[in-house]
C-alpha cells in the first residue's frame, strides 16, 4: 500500500450505516466517556465528523452521517475510501436490517474496487435488548445474507468481521479494541514482548490499554475474558479519579508531575491488579494470581520487567515514527488477524 | 445492650420518591442502572443491617402509595412510629402535589412527636439530577424553608436537609451523616484517627465503613490546600464501583496503593481506611506495619 494517499500518518477508520443505526453514540461513548443513557438525546448528525484520538499510533475515526448517499459524484467518496484503513458498518439488530445489508453490500462492491486492503467490520449493534440464542439467529441470519447479497453482486473473497455490541456494556470497547489492532502495524511485536512479559512475570492476562477511551491497543495472546477486561479497564478508572482527586498533591511531591502513575491492588482472593502507566497516554494493566509466593517480591520482579518492557515500547515507537515518515505505513494486516479467538460472538467469514 | 445497639430508622416518602432505590445502592451494592427493575414496596420492608460490627440498623422502608401512608397513620401507628431513632423522608423534586407530600411530612411529625419525641429528622429532596444545575441551590432553600417551618411546628427544631441523587456522590454524603448521627463512640475515633494521622505523617486520613463504603470520620485538618469539599463522596462512589467490579473476579478488595502515595486498606473487620500520604519516600512496608499496628485501636 506505498501509493497510499496524503493522510497516510494516520490510520482512519470510517464509521458508516444507515440513520439511527446508534453511530454518534458509539463516538460518544468510545471517546468522549459520554454516559450511555445521554446518547438518547443526540441529534441527527447532517455532516461528516471527525473524531481524532492518539495512542501508539494516531487514529482517526471519522463518522458519515446515515441519510446520505455517497454514489452521488458531489461527494468526493473516491478519495475518502481510498484514504481509510477499516470500514466499520453499524447495522441496528432491533430493527428490520435487510436494507441495511443492501446498503452494505453496495459500500462494500463500491469501496473494494478503490481500495482492496481496506478491511471491512460490521458492526451487529445494540444487541442490549436480545436475548442469548437470538443473539446468534440474528447473527447467523445476517452472515448468511450478506453473503448471499455479496454473491448476487458477482464479489468474491472478502474477508468480513462480525461483532455483536452495545453500548451498554464492554462489547462496544473489545470491537472497537480488535478494530483498531488491525491498524497497529507494529501488533505482532507488542503481542510478542506482552508474551514474554506473562511468561517472565507468571501473569494471568495483561493489556495494553488507552486510558481516555479504554480501548486495548495489545494484549498477550491468550485469549480475551470479557469480564476480565472489563475489571481492568475499571481498575483504570478507580486510579485516574483517587488520582484526580489528590492531584495538586501528588504533583508537588513526584518529581515527574504525576507521569509515572501506577497502582497496585490486592484482592482477598489472592489475584493482584496491578496498573502502571507507559508512554502516549497507555497504561499496561495486569492480572497475576502470586499463589503462595510472597506479593513483595513478585512485584519487584514485575516492577522490574515492567521497566524493560516500558523501554522496549519507547524503542518501537521511535523506530515506527521513523518508517511512518519515510515510506508510509506498511501492510500487516495479514498478521494482525490471528489476534485470538473472539470471546463475544466476533466471528470473521470469507465471502 | 442489645437493645441499645438497635437503630430504628423510617425511611418514608410519597409513592415513586425513590426510597427503595437509596437503600438498594447504599446497602445491597445495586448501580444506578439496576434501581429500575425495582417495583413499588408493598407496606413496609424491614431490613437489618449489621454495620460496624456491634451496631444493627433495622431499616423500615414504607411503601409510599396512599393507601399504606393512611394505614401508617391510624391502625399501625403506634407500631411505626414507636422507638424510632431516625426518620429519612423522601421528597420527590419533581413532584407535582407539593402541598401533599409536605402535608404527609407533618403528619409523619406529629405522630413521632407523640411516640418518640426524641428522634432525629432527617430530609432528603431527591432527584436533584432533575433540576437544571443553576436552579438546584435555589429550589433547594424554598424547599427546606418550608419545611423547616413544617417541623418546627412539632418541636423538632433541628431538621438537617441534603439535596440528593442516585446518579452522583450526594446520595453517599447524605448517608454518611445520618449514619454517623447513630454512631456512640465518634469522639473515639475522631481522637484515635487524629493521632493516627500524626503518627504517620499522612496528609489525610478518611475512615469508611466497609461494607457500605459510607464515611464515618476524617481527620480533616484544612491545611492550606485546596482539596475537592466532596471528595469523600466521590472516594465512597469510586470504592463502590470498584467494589463491584472486583466482584467479576469472584473476589472482594482487599488492599490497593497508588503510587506509593494513596493506601486503600482494612483497618478492622467492619473498617476501611484510605491514607493519603504527605511523599512517597516511605518504604511501604513501614506504612503497612504502622497500619497494622493500629488496628488494635479501631476494633
Amino acid at each position: 500500500m506505498d501509493n497510499n494517499p496524503i493522510d497516510a500518518s494516520k490510520a482512519t477508520i470510517l464509521l458508516m450505516g444507515l440513520r439511527r443505526g446508534g453511530k454518534s453514540s458509539i463516538c460518544k461513548v468510545v471517546f468522549h466517556n459520554m454516559q450511555p443513557l445521554d446518547t438518547l438525546y443526540l441529534e441527527s448528525t447532517t455532516s461528516p465528523t471527525q473524531e481524532h484520538f492518539s495512542t501508539l499510533i494516531d487514529l482517526a475515526v471519522m463518522e458519515l452521517p446515515g441519510q446520505l448517499n455517497y454514489f452521488e459524484p458531489n461527494y468526493e467518496s473516491e478519495q475518502l475510501f481510498k484514504s481509510v484503513g477499516a470500514l466499520v458498518y453499524v447495522i441496528d439488530s432491533q430493527d428490520e436490517y435487510l436494507n441495511a445489508l443492501t446498503n452494505l453490500a453496495m459500500i462494500i462492491e463500491y469501496a473494494k474496487n478503490v481500495n482492496p486492503y481496506l478491511n471491512i467490520e460490521v458492526l451487529i449493534h445494540k444487541v442490549d435488548g436480545l436475548t442469548e440464542d437470538f443473539k446468534m439467529d440474528i447473527q447467523r441470519d445476517i452472515m448468511q445474507r450478506i453473503g448471499d447479497e455479496l454473491l448476487d453482486l458477482g464479489i468474491e473473497g472478502i474477508q468480513l468481521s462480525f461483532y455483536l455490541t452495545s453500548i451498554f456494556d464492554h462489547s462496544i470497547y473489545e470491537a472497537f479494541s480488535r478494530i483498531v489492532q488491525k491498524l497497529i502495524p507494529e501488533l505482532p511485536f507488542l503481542e510478542n514482548m506482552l508474551d514474554n512479559l506473562v511468561q517472565h512475570s507468571k501473569l494471568e492476562k495483561c493489556f495494553l490499554l488507552d486510558i481516555n477511551s479504554k480501548i486495548y491497543v495489545s494484549t498477550d495472546s491468550s485469549p480475551v475474558d470479557i469480564q476480565t477486561y472489563e475489571v481492568c479497564a475499571e481498575f483504570v478508572d478507580v486510579t485516574i479519579d483517587l488520582q484526580d482527586l489528590y492531584k495538586g498533591k501528588l504533583q508537588n511531591s513526584n518529581t515527574q508531575d504525576g507521569a509515572d502513575m501506577k497502582s497496585v491492588s490486592v484482592l482477598n482472593n489472592g489475584v493482584v491488579i496491578y496498573l502502571k502507566q507507559m508512554i502516549r497516554g497507555l497504561a499496561l494493566v495486569t492480572l497475576m494470581r502470586p499463589d503462595d509466593t510472597d506479593i513483595e517480591s513478585r512485584l519487584t520482579v514485575m516492577d522490574y520487567n515492567v521497566d524493560i518492557f516500558k523501554k522496549g515500547l519507547e524503542k518501537i515507537w521511535e523506530k515506527s515514527k521513523l518508517i511512518t515518515s519515510s515510506t508510509g505505513p506498511n501492510d500487516t494486516h495479514d498478521d494482525a488477524e490471528n489476534a485470538g479467538p473472539g470471546t463475544n460472538g466476533n466471528t470473521s467469514a470469507t465471502y | 445492650m442489645s437493645s441499645n445497639n438497635r437503630k430504628k430508622l423510617l425511611l418514608m416518602g410519597r409513592s415513586g420518591s425513590g426510597k427503595s432505590s437509596m437503600r438498594s445502592i447504599i446497602f445491597s451494592n445495586y448501580s444506578a442502572f439496576d434501581t429500575r427493575r425495582l417495583g413499588a414496596t408493598i407496606d413496609v420492608e424491614h431490613s437489618h443491617l449489621r454495620f460496624l460490627g456491634n451496631m444493627t440498623l433495622n431499616l423500615w422502608d414504607c411503601g409510599g402509595q396512599d393507601v399504606f401512608m393512611e394505614n401508617y397513620f391510624t391502625q399501625q401507628k403506634d407500631h411505626i412510629f414507636q422507638m424510632v431513632q431516625v426518620l429519612i423522608h423522601v421528597f420527590d423534586v419533581e413532584s407535582k402535589d407539593v402541598l401533599k407530600d409536605v402535608d404527609i411530612f407533618t403528619r409523619a411529625l406529629k405522630q413521632l412527636k407523640k411516640y418518640s419525641p426524641d428522634a432525629k429528622i432527617f430530609v432528603l429532596v431527591h432527584k436533584m439530577d432533575l433540576v437544571q444545575l443553576d436552579k438546584r441551590t435555589e429550589l433547594f432553600e424554598i424547599m427546606m424553608k418550608k419545611l423547616k417551618q413544617a417541623s418546627a411546628e412539632y418541636g423538632f427544631n433541628d431538621l438537617v436537609g441534603f439535596p440528593t441523587s442516585i446518579w452522583d456522590e450526594s446520595l453517599y454524603k447524605a448517608w454518611s451523616q445520618i449514619v454517623c448521627s447513630l454512631i456512640p463512640n465518634m469522639n473515639a475515633y475522631n481522637n484515635n484517627l487524629k493521632g493516627l494521622k500524626d503518627l504517620m505523617d499522612a496528609k489525610e486520613i478518611v475512615l469508611f465503613e466497609k461494607t457500605t463504603f459510607l464515611v464515618i470520620s476524617s481527620s480533616n485538618t484544612a491545611s492550606g490546600e485546596l482539596l475537592d469539599p466532596k471528595r469523600f463522596e466521590k472516594i465512597s462512589n469510586i470504592m463502590k464501583n470498584f467494589k463491584h467490579s472486583t466482584t467479576k473476579l469472584k473476589s472482594s478488595f482487599n488492599t490497593l496503593v497508588l503510587s506509593d502515595l494513596i493506601y486503600v486498606t482494612e483497618l478492622s473487620s467492619n473498617m476501611m481506611c484510605f491514607i493519603v500520604l504527605n511523599n512517597n519516600t516511605y518504604p511501604k512496608e513501614f506504612v503497612l506495619q504502622n497500619l497494622h499496628q493500629a488496628q488494635t485501636y479501631f476494633q
